[in-house]
């Protein structure tokens, strides 16, 4: 009888468990979505039409097995890069790609120098 | 010379960042970046308004002519606006129009036609959106212009005039 119960306990925290990863990944996809409809809010923050739309359509989606990537592709295919909130590098983003790491080496080098000349 | 060297980088910065923000007054401020989209119509099945049955994109496009896909809704003003448009276009041999209803209630989709005629050959019905996001269209009312399974146009907003004399000079 304990047994019983144990496993009843075990199988009911493991559906729990997989319906909490199904409902992280379906935020977290909505939540790098743009909202094409609204301004600067991502599907997720929305309540439009466009947006609850795109909601259920990511769960179904999920819950058809689609990867995340597989949900992101399917959406560019349809509504262009803009939908997403992390750009591509191409040749149109390479510059806000770059751009940051260039500054961190030009900060760097300055600092390194600055230090190498208070040591002499 | 160092104080020449500061003059010269903070100067040139500044030309930079006036030449960068003098082309961007220049620009419309709405972004809509090119996209190039797949041009295929989806694969998909939908219900019928009027009809109680399923029916595959494929077997609705099939046949060698235009098709006009129009979004709309009963809730939806500007839809309203354009409904005589279509009308007319319905008169046109050489396209065959099929609605989507979306999000509505299909009692007041069925009282919309009856006020303002149906031009309409087929009509999908969209309960969630889904459908419309399919297509890639992202709200009511939106139109595309299919031909031999591909979407030759996409118009989103309401049709006017214009576009219609445009639609009718591409299909004649």
């Amino acid at each position: 009888m304990k047994l019983y119960k144990l496993i009843v306990i075990f199988i009911l925290l493991n559906l729990n468990n997989s319906f909490a990863n199904s409902i992280d990944l379906n935020h977290k996809i909505t939540k790098n979505l743009r909202c094409l409809v609204c301004q600067g809010q991502s599907v997720y923050d929305s309540d439009s039409d466009f947006a609850n739309s795109l909601k259920i359509l990511v769960v179904n989606k999920i819950n058809e097995g689609l990867s995340e990537k597989q949900i992101y592709s399917f959406l560019k295919n349809k509504y262009g890069e803009w939908i997403l909130y992390d750009p591509e590098l191409n040749k149109n983003t390479y510059l806000l790609w770059l751009l940051p790491v260039l500054l961190f080496l030009v900060g760097g080098a300055i600092i390194i120098r600055k230090f190498n000349k208070i040591k002499k | 010379m160092k104080s020449k060297f500061f003059l010269f980088i903070s100067l040139l910065i500044f030309l930079i960042i006036f030449f960068i923000f003098y082309k961007g007054l220049q620009k419309s401020n709405i972004y809509k970046p090119s996209v190039e989209l797949n041009n295929k119509i989806p694969e998909y099945s939908s219900s019928l308004l009027d009809l109680d049955r399923e029916i595959n994109y494929s077997d609705i496009f099939k046949s060698e002519n235009y098709y006009l896909l129009n979004i709309w809704s009963s809730w939806c003003v500007p839809c309203r606006a354009e409904h005589d448009l279509l009308m007319d276009l319905s008169k046109n041999k050489k396209i065959t129009l099929i609605g989507l209803n979306y999000k509505d209630n299909i009692n007041n989709a069925k009282e919309f036609l009856n006020e303002l005629g149906n031009p309409f050959k087929l009509i999908l019905v969209d309960v969630d959106g889904i459908q419309a996001i399919e297509w890639g269209a992202i709200g009511v009312p939106e139109s595309f212009l299919i031909y031999k399974n591909e979407v030759l146009k996409k118009y989103i907003g309401p049709l006017d005039k214009n576009l219609l004399n445009q639609i009718k000079l591409l299909i004649e």
